[in-house]
């Protein structure tokens, strides 16, 4: 505080010495900034193993080989709509008139020394972008991480999914060629679709009747100004509350809502983390190199007028592709609801439009709703086992069937010609399994989680089967089993033993509707349950397996008469 | 004349006006125009004919009936013209091997000497397509670029822009075009097999067939320049390489990394 104390310590010679050049740099940056206490604090950050715990990390990577990368091609790429004439290298395209767009991205791809690489390497660090976010968020969603107090890191996570698809959309539509033009055409038919402004809207995005002579340069600041910004913007807050509250962990001995165990970041997780960008650049790579994507010298320079075989979006946008393929277009009745001859409703587009919004907001407020549910509001840093909740995990995999079927419904074609059957057929299944796939999916999988808890249950009890069958002094036939070791069971039996939790009275003694719709629903949850071995049912059984065991000692000289 | 005259605002005036001016231009056109007047089959001798005859009554009649006329099974032969036996029979989807939403590609049935036979016989009982001359097959003369600009207008909706061929409605599909020969491209543009449209020679030139079919042989010989082609397919088969090979190298990777403690 005083300046005379300062000088005092100061003064002393006791104030660290470096040996080596390294640390006296180091040490003269630490005294000027002072981060290593943060660095310390940072570096002691406990991260568990588990494979699974990877993909965010994945995401993560993606998203700084696509800042790379993205840089390189912005370099090259032209996003204007200005006619012009390719004179490049690839002969099909000489002299074929197109948009600026277009014919950058030609260049880039053939006459841009590495060109064609980073644009494959974009281009794959963007779906695998996607796809880890996505194998990310199936991840929490299953192991019950998103539960309190991780809630709005969720939301965070969400947030980010919709932006990748935000960003992958803006990316494929830029090079300007018939695929590109054709998904934005869609945007345009959406914009459209919507009552009463929907044509404004569509003169606004597009300035003017669409295509326009603007969306490419729009598109263009989207997608390599607003949106990374915000990527960037949500991964940092979504790190931080990963810091804030810590790693979550998955149940086993030592494991406790109290702590984490695992290996700290100084130096193990610094060098498997950094390590393992290394090698998802290197995957990127070793794919872009070989393996050929978006080859937009096929689709040919946009021009609105053909709709070429086999046009899809890029796999995130898939889904959204295919409720429109999914949606009848006037069967069995005519989908153009005219409101009062005032208001045009075009149901075939608004529905599918419905069904996507419904998936993406349950999504986000998923956390709350089970909240709701279960009453639940304790802080939970232990994963649940996702057969050890298994509605959750049912519904979990209902809502992927259902986002699957919408998936596939985009590729129908596809699956017709390379499996010889109807494209119609193909839609007609699909177009069932859209809403009895996922309550299907649904039963399946929670009945197969009740039947892996049984298992669990059985093995805790009984140890594991050895398959050796000996015969008892008295002739009775048993087969022995192994004892589990302690820490097996540990994991087997420390799951929360979840229970029903009816309609309860509020202050006014009173059961409001919404009470009794929660406690129904709980009774959805946790009716149908497996209850986690308790110590009395161990030793019970213990004591069974003693009396075999027992027996078959005794028996052991009969057993050597043969 | 005075009859004429009188009756020139009775109200079916207009339209017995309407028709005879339909009737007109469309008959002037169909005069005018020769563009689906293909050349008489004038090169095939009457022997070709002759054995195209036979070949015809004992492997197509069933369905074609006895003089090409068509039955309920298969449609009438008169005036399809040489192009069309000669795709039909040389692709091997004649003689057809079952009903069903469309002829299936087969090995070839008939030697080429036996399919320029029945290609004689069907010519000679109607006007219709020629085989095109090699000039226009010839791909040394074409230009890729009007023909990628061809295809791409005309072809790509049901044959993919890669022409790795596409879906069409209840079975039926738009076949792949790699490996194609080029006489069976111009063929198939010329007399619209199946569900494809006719393409003549007023809608696309004999020299812009040429450049489609320059255009698709420069794809099917080139080899994809960004590495293995996953089949053409666009993005659907890249999405499942990337949820597929590119999720699996990933997880590999994770799963050792995360196996090693330190």
């Amino acid at each position: 505080m005083s300046a005379s104390t300062t000088t005092s310590t100061h003064g002393t010679s006791a104030e660290y010495q470096a040996d080596t050049n390294v640390g006296k740099i180091a040490n003269f940056v630490d005294t000027r900034v002072g981060l290593s206490p943060i660095i310390k604090e940072f570096g002691r950050k406990i991260f568990p193993d588990h494979w699974s715990f990877m993909f965010g990390e994945v995401a993560l990577y993606c998203f700084i080989i696509l800042l790379l990368s993205g840089t390189f091609l912005a370099f090259w790429f032209d996003p204007t709509m200005a006619t012009t004439e390719y004179t490049g290298n690839y002969v099909p395209m000489q002299g074929v008139e197109m948009s600026a767009a277009y014919a950058s991205t030609l260049h880039i791809s053939f006459d841009i020394r590495g060109g064609l690489f980073l644009r494959q390497l974009h281009h794959w660090a963007a779906l695998l972008f996607s796809v880890a976010i996505m194998v990310h968020m199936a991840r929490i969603f299953f192991t019950g991480a998103f539960r309190r107090p991780r809630e709005l890191n969720w939301v965070v996570g969400c947030l980010l999914f919709v932006m990748a698809l935000v960003a992958g959309f803006s990316g494929y539509s830029l090079p300007d060629d018939v695929l590109s033009g054709n998904g934005l055409r869609i945007v345009d038919g959406l914009a459209r679709s919507i009552p009463l402004v929907g044509a404004y809207i569509s003169m606004l995005i597009f300035g003017g009747e669409f295509p326009g002579h603007a969306i490419i340069g729009r598109m263009y600041i989207v997608h390599v100004f607003i949106v990374p910004v915000i990527i960037l913007a949500l991964i940092v807050v979504h790190l931080f509350m990963v810091v804030v509250h810590k790693h979550t962990q998955f149940p086993g001995p030592g494991r406790t809502e109290n702590n984490v165990v695992g290996f700290p970041v100084g130096p193990v997780y610094a060098a498997k983390a950094g390590g393992f960008f290394f090698i998802v650049f290197g995957v990127l790579a070793a794919i872009a190199s070989m393996v050929q994507i978006n080859a937009i010298w096929n689709y040919g320079p946009y021009d609105p007028s053909p709709v070429q075989a086999g046009s899809q979006p890029d796999w995130y946008m898939l889904w959204t592709d295919g409720a429109l393929r999914l949606m009848p277009g006037n069967w069995p009745f005519n989908w153009e609801w005219d409101l009062f001859n005032l208001v045009s409703l075009p149901m075939a587009v608004l529905l599918p439009i419905l069904a996507l919004t419904v998936f993406v907001i349950g999504m986000f407020i998923w956390p709350w709703v089970e909240r709701w549910v279960t009453k639940d509001n304790r802080v939970h840093n232990i994963l649940d086992r996702p057969r050890n909740a298994p509605t959750r995990t049912g519904l979990g995999v209902a809502a992927m069937v259902y986002y699957g079927v919408l998936m596939i419904a985009a590729t129908g074609d596809l699956i017709a010609t390379h499996f010889h059957v109807a494209v119609n057929d193909v839609i007609y299944l699909l177009r069932f399994l859209f809403f009895f796939g996922p309550i299907i999916a649904f039963i399946i999988t929670r009945r197969i989680c009740l039947s892996l808890q049984r298992k669990d249950r059985e093995i805790v009890l009984h140890g594991r089967e050895t398959g050796r069958v000996q015969q008892l002094a008295h002739g009775e036939f048993i087969e022995v089993h192994e004892p589990l070791d302690e820490y097996r069971r540990y994991t087997l039996v420390s799951y929360e033993d979840a229970q029903v939790m009816p309609a309860q009275e509020n202050a006014k003694g009173k059961i409001t509707g919404s009470e009794k719709v929660r406690g129904r629903l709980s009774r959805f949850f946790y009716e149908d349950r497996v209850a986690p071995v308790t110590p009395t049912e161990l030793e019970a059984a213990h004591h069974e397996h003693a009396h075999d065991v027992d027996q078959l000692e005794s028996a052991g000289s009969t057993s050597t008469r043969h | 004349m005075k009859a004429l005259s009188q009756k020139r605002r009775h109200p079916l005036a207009l339209l017995a006006l309407l028709m005879c001016a339909l009737l007109l231009t469309g008959g002037l056109y169909a005069v005018a125009t020769t563009t689906n007047q293909a050349k008489a089959a004038d090169d095939y001798t009457a022997s070709e004919v002759d054995e195209g005859s036979k070949l015809f009554i004992a492997n197509c009649s069933t369905c074609h009936g006895m003089n090409g006329e068509g039955s309920d099974a298969g449609p009438s032969l008169v005036g399809v013209g040489a192009a069309s036996v000669e795709f039909q029979v040389g692709t091997g989807r004649m003689p057809m091997q079952m009903q069903g939403p469309q002829a299936q590609v087969k090995p070839e049935q008939f030697t080429d000497e036996q399919t320029r036979q029945l290609a004689a016989y069907v010519a000679s009982l109607g006007a219709g397509p020629a085989v095109p001359e090699d000039e226009y097959l010839d791909v040394t003369q074409g230009d890729p670029a009007n023909g990628a600009k061809v295809f791409l207008a005309n072809c790509a909706m049901c044959h993919n822009a890669a022409g790795a061929g596409g879906a069409l409605t209840r079975g039926k599909y738009a076949p792949s075009l790699m490996g194609v020969d080029e006489a069976h491209i111009y063929e198939a543009m010329q007399t619209g097999p199946g569900n494809m449209p006719v393409f003549n020679d007023a809608n696309i030139t004999p020299e812009e067939k040429r450049d489609v079919i320059t255009y698709l042989k420069s794809i099917d010989n080139n080899t994809d320049p960004g590495g293995f082609g996953l089949g053409s397919l666009g993005p659907v088969s890249e999405g499942l390489f990337i949820w597929t090979i590119g999720l699996l190298i990933i997880i590999g990777f994770a799963v050792w990394l995360t196996s090693r403690s330190a």
